[in-house]
């Protein structure tokens, strides 16, 4: 049993703006949006100001949440309310790709210093009364993964099932992947899947500082920056994925078809590299020549040298887009983000797009969207 | 070897347990039907300040005597112990070859405050303790990078077991290892694998973890005597007990397994889900979503209510969860054979709440429920609450004829996932 399943709803925000309109000029490697001082001396994409009223408009439910479950939420209403699916939602399956939420910075730092100064024996006892006395309890919830999903079933009423993956661009992958598999041999007729990334925050900064991939400095384009060419970007996208058969019977518009998702983690080291991992994918495909690439290389060295020989090994492709370079790379919403401009691609007649994504660290993908 | 639906049946030939009450299948079974409890004074750091100084804790062969390790590393040494377990049970594949995917529910992970306070004493010419000092001390610790990332702990498993794809690594709160397992077993029926490796596993025992949970007034305060804390189904529960532990289960389509010899322990008959919309750590006080979890699961299998022996409870012990587990109970089992609906245990009063071990903890206590014949019981249960009329197998383990059980997960956030587990054919 396997349906054809549509994109026929598509929920957006990045650096550009709000919906898919905002974002073409992506796919033409339009201007970044930029802000370098905030965070020096990483430079990020910041978040346009969003409306959040209008997708979530208990003022209650908005502050229960931080700006990253909010960002996810409310793009998960802008891709409900796209496939006009509001009445949908009790039936809908969640599948959602979350990093963590926002640590509270200034409680952090000022425990850090105070317990810098502490011998070791007096730092514990000390940390437990800061951070008892410290933290909010609203603050957990909005830091919990899967409160984005949480939150996402209760603005917005997506009850059918819902499952959170963590594991970075990956889990991006598998939950658009799961999702639609799931739809496709039948168990259910619609679905929301997707992810958001708040690029502007110093707790991530710290993680990806660790790996030493980060580009410091005034920004650059993606060919000059060196092996530490990481520049985030803050977006949301969620997709609503639809069967065919239920689509055609509730009379909406497919955006796109997905016409293939694949996913694999090499090891990265000697045969079992990423590019070979890509190459094997992308075999899995129905990929006819001149298909577009819309391309999720996120700047850190390693995996942009495997996508760049995957893509020397992959013949006679269309254009190559680079979004990252307008959008910045946004973890676990670059893929969903990548998919839907996949689908503005094959609107504006490309034939094919494939949409990659490489990992900052493991994890490739590929997906394949047709028009309808 | 296919079910109602026309699926492949889904098999279980591997176990794997790592609990409070000990390393390996053997050891947390038998502590179990003992009636014993796991949960005990936190030793692993100091307690000084907090109002909850108990938990279920699992001291690694490598913690004693030293610093305890941070959260990402004991997740993924108890989930490699207990996949070891199982795989070397159920004799699938070649060392590091599984031949399938791994799913893995596990818990968010981070830069832990060990780590935060020996950067931050570094100094580094930034304001000591900034996220700038700290980010300054940290740049190319590809190590602690590796560690914190959401999916480093599965990458490292996958590598170490050899299984196949990307490995995927989840979270559905409480209810996550018994996704976990649900994800594997829709792999399997969906055709795309002939084995899954499921594991739940959880190490937040540590002083941020607690205090978050303690500030949402979801934790027993009763230190005094730590193995009468965890109290589910009884009048003065005040709470759950946060603990730690893993649980592995290999999975194989029955006729994989069959086609290779290999020993069948039990079967998973079915899953079902249901989200709840209602509030972010409370159940619709309609009981809609877990109704309608316990029912999806049960109908997934092809049963009726009156097939399911014996339910593994979600059982925490808030006042909350036991209250509404129990008006799901009456609803699903009101037509019962058994008046009372058929016997429920937590396996939580002795082992604590292992959050997002426990669905894949308490599915293997329920396959070995079915192996052995022999419900184990809900310890403290000394005053019963008349507003839970509901066989709780008070205290003392016994036997009983068990085919077919359900198991219920229900997470903070809504999300709640019920599994039902029977004998081999």
């Amino acid at each position: 049993m396997s349906q054809p399943v549509w994109i026929t709803g598509i929920g957006l925000v990045t650096s550009l703006g709000e919906g898919l309109e905002a974002n073409r000029p992506v796919l033409a490697g339009g201007a970044p949006v930029l802000e370098e001082a905030g965070f020096a001396p990483f430079p990020v994409h910041p978040l346009p100001p969003l409306n959040l009223d209008t997708q979530i408009p208990k003022k209650g439910d908005q502050r229960q949440m931080e700006p990253w479950q909010r960002l996810g939420t409310y793009a998960a209403g802008l891709a409900i309310e796209s496939a006009a699916a509001r009445g949908l939602v009790a039936d809908m399956h969640l599948v959602v790709a979350a990093g963590g939420g926002e640590r509270d910075i200034g409680l952090d730092e000022a425990i850090a210093a105070e317990l810098a100064r502490l011998p070791p024996e007096e730092a514990g006892p000390k940390l437990n009364e800061r951070l008892a006395s410290g933290l909010r309890p609203t603050l957990f919830l909005a830091q919990l993964s899967n409160l984005l999903a949480g939150n996402i079933s209760i603005v917005h009423g997506v009850t059918g099932s819902s499952r959170t993956f963590m594991g970075e661009e990956s889990a991006a992958a598998d939950a658009v992947r799961i999702a639609a598999a799931r739809l496709a041999e039948g168990r259910g007729g619609i679905a929301l899947a997707g992810g958001a990334y708040v690029a502007g925050r110093w707790d991530m900064l710290l993680l990806y500082a660790a790996s030493g991939v980060l580009h410091r400095g005034p920004w650059a384009r993606l060919a000059e920056r060196g092996e530490a060419g990481l520049v985030m970007g803050g977006a949301a996208c969620f997709l609503v994925l639809e069967t065919e058969a239920h689509a055609r019977a509730r009379g909406a518009t497919g955006l796109a078809k997905l016409a293939g998702i694949v996913t694999n983690a090499s090891r990265r080291h000697g045969a079992d590299s990423a590019a070979a991992s890509a190459a094997a994918l992308a075999a899995r495909l129905p990929l006819r020549p001149g298909a577009a690439v819309i391309s999720g290389m996120s700047g850190a060295g390693a995996a942009r040298a495997a996508e760049e020989e995957f893509l020397a090994g992959l013949p006679g492709h269309g254009p190559v887009v680079h979004t990252a370079e307008t959008l910045g790379h946004s973890v676990e919403a670059a893929f969903p983000t990548n998919l839907a401009l996949a689908a503005a691609s094959v609107q504006a007649g490309a034939p094919q797009a494939l949409v990659t994504g490489f990992g900052v660290w493991r994890g490739e993908a590929l997906a394949l969207v047709e028009p309808i | 070897m296919r079910d109602h639906l026309g699926r492949p049946i889904v098999a279980v030939t591997g176990i794997g347990l790592v609990t409070p009450l000990g390393f390996g299948v053997a050891e947390s079974w038998a502590g179990l039907l003992a009636g014993r409890s796991g949960i005990s004074r936190i030793t692993r750091f100091p307690t000084e300040h907090l109002r909850t100084t108990i938990a279920g804790q699992v001291t690694l062969p490598e913690e004693v005597g030293r610093d305890p390790l941070t959260s990402p590393d004991r997740v993924e040494r108890m989930a490699a112990l207990a996949a070891e377990e199982a795989v070397a049970a159920s004799g699938i594949g070649a060392k590091a070859n599984f031949p399938g995917p791994l799913f893995l529910g596990m818990p968010p992970v981070e830069v832990e405050w060990p780590h935060r306070i020996a950067f931050a004493r570094q100094g580094n010419g930034e304001a000591p303790g900034s996220y700038k000092a700290l980010i300054a001390a940290a740049t190319g610790q590809q190590a602690l990078f590796e560690s914190c990332l959401f999916g480093g702990v599965g990458e490292r498993l996958a590598e170490r077991f050899g299984t196949r794809g990307a490995p995927i690594s989840l979270t559905t709160a409480c209810a996550t290892g018994a996704s976990s397992i649900q994800l594997g077993v829709e792999a399997i029926q969906r055709g795309e694998a002939e084995a899954a490796l499921c594991i739940g596993a959880e190490g937040s025992v540590q002083p941020e973890a607690l205090i978050r949970f303690s500030l949402l007034s979801a934790l027993s305060a009763r230190n005094d005597d730590p193995t009468k804390a965890s109290r589910p189904f009884e009048k003065a529960r005040d709470g759950f007990v946060m603990s730690e532990g893993a649980a592995a289960l290999v999975l194989e389509s029955l006729e994989s397994a069959r086609a290779r010899g290999a020993k069948v322990l039990g079967l998973i008959l079915g899953a079902g889900e249901k989200a709840d919309s209602f509030h972010r750590t409370r159940s619709n006080p309609d009981g809609g979503a877990i109704i309608g979890a316990m029912r999806a699961a049960i109908a997934d299998a092809g049963l009726e209510p009156g097939q399911i022996d014996y339910v593994n409870a979600h059982g925490t012990g808030t006042p909350e969860n036991d209250k509404m587990e129990t008006f799901g109970m009456r609803a699903v089992f009101g037509e019962h054979p058994n008046p009372l609906g058929p016997p429920i245990s937590s396996n939580k009063s002795m082992i604590g709440h292992t959050l997002s071990a426990a669905g894949a903890v308490e599915a293997a206590f329920s396959l070995l429920t079915i192996r052995d014949q022999r419900l184990p019981p809900t310890i403290n249960h000394e005053v019963p609450d008349p507003a839970i009329p509901l066989d709780v197998v008070p205290n003392v383990a016994r036997d009983a004829k068990v085919e077919r059980v359900l198991s219920n997960s229900f997470g903070f956030g809504g999300q709640n996932v019920c599994l039902v587990l029977g004998a081999a054919p």
